[in-house]
């Protein structure tokens, strides 16, 4: 809102105001006298002088008043507590938390991790350099890309710049296609960040087994499309026939780009690069932390080598010193902002750093069988619950032949909102109301199980909804 | 690493370690997690799962199966967070030390903040619970917004951006948007030779050919140049106020009136706010689009490079184009609007980096109005006072008072025969972390110093005087400073080689 | 500096060697040695048209990406792909090995417009000023 300006701080010297202390100041009166007098000012006012006196605030910002600590947590853990974070929840849908081991955020909050700046002086990075050279090298073994980047934002962003890559590999080709079992909001995104460039994005939609449909897609390919972007599992938590997909793509000289909301799941399925996808995205929320409503995310973004120079993002790589020691340094810099500004391959700056970190400490802990337990106790736990949920009368498992791995769809009698708000209020949240993505679905809810559920929580689970169910019917 | 060590550590530390096996006291060397693996060492902690865990997964058909399990490291627990405590140790950080990179606006990150962004009804919640589930945090969000808009002035802000560049984005988007809801859609973005990388970078993502106005003498820029290369095909003006030089643009408004006046839009960079909080409002300026940094100007950690997040703010007549969704109130309850049928779309899955949030509101809380001016006039303060105190030994880029960052260049470093690089270099031997250099381009070798308002006097006499000795050992012995960094666990990387062969991955063949 | 004089070249520090209606392309010594040790090269792929004085591709040094200009206009026949692997080719060899792009001319009238090796080198003394 304007507000009315003037020549205030002239008329109305620091040195006459009420000089708050902030603890986190450490200037004292005299030590802000010592400077002025160094620097030739009789008062802090002076040094605004560039600063047209029509622009100076008049009064004081209308803010709430400061808070000391005590009554600053106070008010935090009010907030905090007007949210039901608590509430048993089978919700998946794209932001797949796990338990996430103390060990890790113990190292995280390490002020030498945390309080560190982008390593553009290796010197004095190695550490985060390290980390991130490891977190390369492990998302790579995920993936089976060649060459993972440092992060993007988030997977539906990782996922639009995979997007723009395919555009600036596939010179000549303007259309995008992206599966319409890739989730909404990664397909908005990418909507979004194609919407002002001179691409294209057009949707395959998936047949009744929930899959996209490889008949679809050879319709809609032809050597105008760059890429196609496929999530794993997909939206709808099924498995997608990548090899197949994949094959179309690459005959009509298309990229193939596979999304991956759950890396989890990477501990039981194939990595998809080695099923053909060109481009790997990403949303490593899961592994690096707690769901936090949404964010931090941790995208994800891998590619072959050859292909690496046209990569957004930032990558770590070895290099020596001059005595031969080993050590880390951020390298290929020349594809990025602060070297080729309007020519980059993306505007990013800062990433996710600290969340790349959280990942890799993560995956050290869990090792390859540790990954594979954790993906088969996901695994497990869904089939027996869905197993359970089946038995409701009434309740079938949508796409009841496809595979998934541990997020699955199931149909009610009738539309699915009204009884998933009932159980809300009741303190169970089953799983994600469909019709919200797909409006022909609006009678299925996509559930998801993972290792923190018991088999209570699935007892009480299937004894509500089978009490809505009947209520209803 | 300040001035008054025990006798002899100096020499201790300047010489070479010989392999990488040695420690050298507490310095010690540490492997990539890789060539500590064991196979059969575990460090997880899991459920059995009340499923058949063992079988789990043998539906799925063959083909889309894993067939080589992942080559994670297999390490026990302690070996990991030894581990990570190790290469944590090789980090320089805001906790260690002095920090004075321009632009990045390095203050102290509150401590209190990371346990609040750590509340479990803040960690725990999923984004699509029920919007009566998750008020806590919509309340916040919608109260994080009202303090961002007293502070700049806007009337509205989206807090989806995940960083600066992303808000930057967002920002070019709406003004695109905007301009073709006039029926008027234009081609150029006008942008200063002292911008920020990422400003040309945002405007060709958003469609736009960039043209670079020449600033003044005097660092700012001149109605006049811009009145040069502005057209009826300017879509916006982006500018940065301050400027990288640390500068306030001073004809703003009439520049603002300019691009008004001929159909622009005027886009802000807000990386610099850490000099304007309580003493003046982009919103007053005539600008109708602004991001700000949440991990810069307010005190959220930078974590190695992130997560940030760069909330967009806007006059009214960009509301309408905001992304999706936005937080509204009504009467007590707080809720997500996705009705929004003119906004860009998304920019991210969800709502934004909500924990990075939580820091920033917190902080707002706690510092208040006055707490936030000081910290802006003690900002400005303390690059004034690193001005006087190093002009004596570096040529300070533009004569007169900066705001919160001052730029150096590289003239009498030039004549001792050393380049900005190598005093970077050296600087890291006594623990500072280096200012920006080579950056803004519009001065040759820059040094861009901005040491914030949580640095005490203490400190900044104490990197003068570094400054004040690493000249005169280039005075006395050029090859010394040339050669820097001799006491870092590392020396200077072959970075040409890492570029044109580059390694991204451990090869777990064994060739290196 | 070297400047062979039977090749022709652009302000913008390309060279030209005319092999029939072919057009062989590189970046000068001169532009070389500004540029210091180049990690990497970034070319069209062969069938793309080209068109004089806009940009084909980059060349890059760790700290400094400069782009590519064509000296005429035409289509891309052949690249010299070892350089995608070898950017350091450049440095040691521009005339030679380190050859980029070959264009297939649409128009040679356009070759008046290039400098020739004395051109060249007045133009290089006049920019050292």
């Amino acid at each position: 809102m304007p507000r009315p300006t003037g020549a205030t701080l002239r008329k109305n010297p620091s040195r006459r105001r009420q000089v708050p202390t902030v603890r986190y100041l450490p200037h004292t009166e005299q030590d802000v006298r010592r400077l002025l007098a160094a620097i030739g000012a009789d008062d802090i006012a002076d040094l605004f002088a560039s600063i047209p006196e029509k622009l100076l605030l008049r009064q004081p910002l209308a803010l709430p008043p400061a808070l000391d600590e005590a009554g600053l947590v106070a008010h935090l853990d009010e907030l905090a507590g007007k949210n039901r974070s608590g509430v048993l929840s089978f919700l998946g849908a794209g932001a797949h938390a796990h338990h996430l081991p103390a060990a890790v955020d113990a190292l995280l909050q390490r002020g030498e991790f945390f309080t560190a700046y982008t390593p553009y002086q290796p010197e004095v990075s190695q550490g985060t350099l390290q980390a991130l050279f490891e977190y390369q090298t492990m998302m790579s073994e995920l993936t089976g890309c060649e060459v993972v980047n440092a992060s993007l934002y988030d997977g539906a962003s990782a996922a639009a710049e995979a997007l723009l890559m395919a555009g600036r590999v596939k010179r000549r080709r303007r259309r995008l296609l992206a599966a319409r079992s890739v989730h909404p909001e990664t397909r908005a995104t990418c909507a979004t960040y194609l919407g002002d460039l001179d691409l294209e994005m057009q949707e395959v939609g998936f047949g009744p087994g929930g899959t996209t449909s490889v008949e679809e897609l050879e319709r809609a390919l032809d050597d105008d499309v760059a890429a196609l972007l496929l999530q794993q599992p997909n939206a709808l938590g099924c498995l997608e026939d990548l090899p197949a997909l994949a094959e179309a793509a690459h005959r009509a000289g298309a990229l193939l780009i596979v999304s991956v909301l759950e890396p989890v799941s990477l501990g039981l399925l194939e990595a998809p690069a080695r099923l053909g996808a060109d481009i790997v995205t990403g949303e490593g929320l899961g592994l690096a932390g707690d769901v936090s409503f949404g964010g931090p995310g941790l995208g994800i973004f891998g590619c072959s080598q050859r292909q690496a120079w046209q990569m957004p993002g930032r990558l770590v790589g070895q290099a020596c010193d001059a005595s031969g020691r080993r050590g880390f340094v951020l390298t290929m810099a020349s594809r990025e902002q602060h070297i080729r500004r309007a020519r980059a391959t993306s505007n990013i700056c800062s990433n996710e750093g600290l969340c790349a970190l959280a990942a890799t400490i993560h995956l050290a802990l869990l090792g390859p069988a540790g990954l594979e337990r954790l993906a088969r106790v996901c695994a497990g736990n869904a089939r027996e619950a869905c197993r359970r949920l089946e038995d409701l009368p009434g309740v079938e498992r949508a796409f009841a032949d496809t595979p998934f791995f541990n997020e699955f769809v199931l149909r009610l009698p009738g539309p699915a909102e009204p009884v998933l708000e009932r159980l809300a209020a009741a303190g169970l949240v089953a799983g994600l109301p469909l019709g919200r993505w797909y409006p022909e679905l609006a009678d299925c809810v996509l559930v998801c199980v993972d290792e923190r559920h018991r088999r209570e929580d699935v007892a009480r689970l299937a004894s509500g909804l089978g009490e809505e169910i009947e209520r209803a019917g | 690493m300040s001035p008054g060590w025990p006798p002899g550590w100096e020499r201790k530390l300047s010489e070479p370690v010989d392999s990488d096996a040695g420690a050298r006291g507490l310095v010690r060397p540490e492997p990539l997690l890789f060539e500590r693996s064991v196979p059969g060492r575990r460090g997880y902690s899991l459920p059995e799962g009340f499923g058949d865990t063992a079988a789990a997964g043998d539906d799925i058909p063959r083909g889309l199966r894993r067939g080589e399990p992942p080559r994670l490291p297999e390490v026990d627990e302690p070996a990991v967070v030894r581990h990570f405590t190790r290469l944590s140790t090789w980090n320089h950080g805001i906790d260690l030390g002095f920090y004075p990179l321009g632009s990045c606006t390095m203050k102290y990150n509150p401590r209190v903040n990371e346990r609040l962004a750590r509340l479990p009804g803040f960690t725990r919640l999923h984004p699509y619970l029920p919007e009566e589930f998750c008020q806590g945090a919509l309340e916040l969000m919608y109260q994080l917004e009202r303090l961002l808009c007293e502070i700049t002035g806007l009337a509205r802000f989206t807090l989806q951006p995940a960083a600066g560049a992303h808000g930057e984005l967002t920002g070019v988007k709406m003004i695109r948007a905007c301009l073709r809801r006039r029926g008027d859609a234009r081609r150029k973005v006008l942008i200063p030779d002292t911008a920020h990388g990422t400003n040309p970078a945002s405007s060709k993502l958003a469609g736009y050919d960039v043209v670079e106005i020449t600033s003044g003498p005097d660092g700012i820029l001149t109605p006049q140049a811009v009145a040069q290369v502005l057209d009826e095909q300017t879509a916006a003006i982006m500018i940065t106020n301050p400027n990288t030089l640390g500068l306030f643009e001073t004809h703003i408004a009439e520049i603002a009136e300019m691009v008004h006046r001929a159909g622009g839009l005027v886009y802000c960079d807000g990386a610099n706010l850490n000099s304007l909080l309580g003493v003046a409002r982009p919103g007053d300026m005539g600008i109708d689009v602004l991001q700000v940094n949440l991990h810069k100007t307010f005190s959220t950690p930078h974590g190695g490079g992130g997560p940030g997040s760069g909330p967009v703010g806007v006059v009214a007549e960009l509301e309408p184009f905001l992304p999706v969704p936005v937080v509204e109130k009504s009467g007590e309850r707080f809720r997500l609007d996705d009705d929004r049928p003119e906004s860009i779309g998304r920019m991210k899955a969800f709502y934004g980096n909500f924990a990075v949030m939580v820091r920033a509101y917190a902080y707002l809380r706690e510092m208040g109005a006055a707490g936030l001016r000081r910290a802006t006039e003690l900002a400005v303060l303390n690059a004034n006072y690193l001005r006087v105190r190093l002009r004596r030994v570096l040529e300070v880029a533009y004569p007169g008072p900066c705001l919160h960052e001052v730029v150096f260049g590289e003239k009498t470093l030039q004549e001792l025969d050393i380049t900005t690089l190598d005093l970077a270099k050296r600087l890291l031997d006594y623990g500072f972390h280096p200012p920006t250099i080579y950056f803004p381009l519009v001065v040759h070798g820059a040094l861009m110093v901005e040491p914030t308002e949580t640095e005490s006097p203490e400190t900044l006499d104490e990197f003068a005087e570094t400054i004040e000795r690493i000249i005169d050992e280039a005075r006395r012995d050029p090859e010394l400073v040339r050669t820097a960094p001799q006491r870092t666990p590392i020396g200077r990387l072959d970075e040409v080689a890492a570029a044109r062969k580059p390694v991204l991955r451990h090869d777990f063949s064994g060739g290196e | 500096m070297n400047i062979p004089s039977e090749l022709k070249y652009t302000r913008e520090h390309e060279w030209a060697r005319v092999e029939g209606n072919l057009v062989v392309v590189g970046i000068t010594d001169y532009a070389q040695d500004e540029l210091g040790d180049i990690v990497n090269v970034e070319l069209p792929d062969e069938g793309e048209p080209v068109r004089r004085d806009e940009p084909f591709g980059a060349v890059e040094s760790v700290k400094a990406s400069s782009e590519l200009f064509a000296p005429v206009s035409g289509k891309v026949t052949e690249i010299n792909e070892p350089l995608l692997d070898a950017p350091e080719t450049v440095n040691e060899d521009p005339y030679d090995e380190g050859w980029m792009i070959k264009i297939e001319m649409s128009d040679p009238g356009e070759l008046e417009q290039l400098l020739d090796a004395e051109a060249y080198r007045r133009y290089l003394e006049e920019e050292s000023k």
